[in-house]
């Protein structure tokens, strides 16, 4: 139990997916504007991650390996990643109304999120079992999450600052990003 | 369509520059630009595959149905990356190792599914390739360039050579994650101030 904390930790903290890793910044740019939009992507990041590293790995034991075709992995995982998306789409549309009017508009971005991707082929390069991969997707989505939400909470205030005209917008942001990594950073070595 | 082909090719060298005029595919760009070596694999990675899946998809835009495009792109994409991923693995297989995941990453980059959706599905194979070659030109710049900055702060060397000599002390700041993306930031800056002109 000890190591799936410790996993779990070095997971959202010490090498967090956005920060120290450099894996699904395009979504957050591009969602992290609002602290609506960052908590709405957070979730469905989530949500599909934990989903799509339990699948992947499936996959990868039971269909790749078995039969040698580990050299397909990466056109399977991502027909598995955009087909989940549309399936869950799908599903919570019909059952849970509330929470497809909350993740609405982010499901499909997913497809193109590398952290999907990325933390699926961790995974599988680090050789977890089932269940530390389960526990890895789930903290690494976490800290995506974190991530997204605290910067988030950053750009709401740089929106009420004045910035050096050619500083605006995507270039602060990269900027903050670094700031933010940087404290991100003195969770090295903690584990 | 009247545009000619050097000017498709030209205009991925600086106004549709990607990753700083089109801002996609930011996460090769930080991760893999800790040194000129890297950026330029990964760059040449991409201009293969953005110019076979190009060809590819510009050949067969009249025969793919347009509901399902995305899925067909996706694929078409994929099946190049593997073809560059073997092939890094059997020549160079010390650069496979150090860019490690974002070689069958570059499924995800956005600026391919970007080029096919854009460009190749609406253009003809000639002024397909150029796109590609351009766009995929302007990003090994991009890659080179700010791995060239943050590999000369931040270890001191360029391509491997000692530049400052070796009393330089590293900025390790520049070749670490909160470096990647201060850099990129203050290049994205300098960009505007160029282009505003």
């Amino acid at each position: 139990m000890g190591d799936y904390i410790l996993l779990a930790i070095s997971c959202v903290l010490v090498n967090n997916i956005l920060l120290a890793q450099y894996l699904g910044c395009c979504p957050f740019m591009g969602t992290s504007k609002k602290m609506e939009t960052a908590i709405g992507m957070g979730m469905a990041v989530i949500f599909v991650l934990v989903m799509a590293g339990a699948i992947t790995w499936l996959i990868e034991a039971y269909v790749l390996k078995p039969f040698n075709l580990e050299y397909l992995r990466t056109i399977a995982f991502i027909l598995v990643i955009a087909s989940l998306v549309q399936f869950v789409e799908m599903f919570l549309r019909k059952s849970i109304p509330a929470l497809y009017k909350g993740l609405g508009i982010f499901l499909p971005l997913i497809t193109t999120n590398c952290a999907v991707m990325g933390v699926c082929l961790i995974n599988i390069n680090e050789e977890y079992t089932f269940v530390q991969s389960l526990v890895t997707s789930f903290s690494y989505a976490t800290g995506f999450g974190l991530a997204l939400v605290l910067f988030a909470g950053v750009r709401e205030r740089i929106l009420l600052a004045r910035v050096p005209k050619p500083l605006e917008d995507t270039a602060i942001g990269l900027v903050t990003a670094g700031m933010l990594s940087l404290a991100f950073f003195a969770f090295k070595g903690m584990v | 369509m009247a545009k000619s082909i050097t000017q498709e090719f030209v205009k991925g060298l600086w106004d549709e520059i990607p990753p700083f005029r089109l801002v996609l595919g930011l996460c090769p760009v930080l991760a893999v630009t800790k040194s000129v070596e890297n950026g330029l694999g990964m760059g040449v990675a991409v201009v293969f595959v953005l110019v076979c899946s190009n060809i590819l998809v510009s050949l067969l835009r009249n025969i793919i149905p347009s509901k399902v495009r995305i899925a067909c792109f996706i694929v078409i994409i994929a099946t190049f990356v593997i073809v560059v991923e073997l092939l890094m693995q059997a020549y160079t297989y010390a650069l496979f190792l150090k860019l490690g995941i974002f070689i069958p990453l570059i499924v995800v980059n956005c600026v391919l599914l970007g080029r096919a959706e854009a460009f190749a599905y609406k253009n003809g194979v000639v002024a397909s390739i150029a796109d590609g070659f351009g766009i995929g030109v302007g990003f090994t710049l991009s890659l080179a360039s700010i791995g060239a900055l943050r590999e000369v702060f931040g270890s001191g060397t360029f391509l491997g050579m000692s530049v400052f000599g070796p009393s330089y002390q590293p900025f390790t700041f520049m070749v670490e994650a909160p470096g990647a993306f201060v850099c990129l930031g203050l290049m994205l800056c300098m960009m505007n101030l160029a282009g505003n002109k």
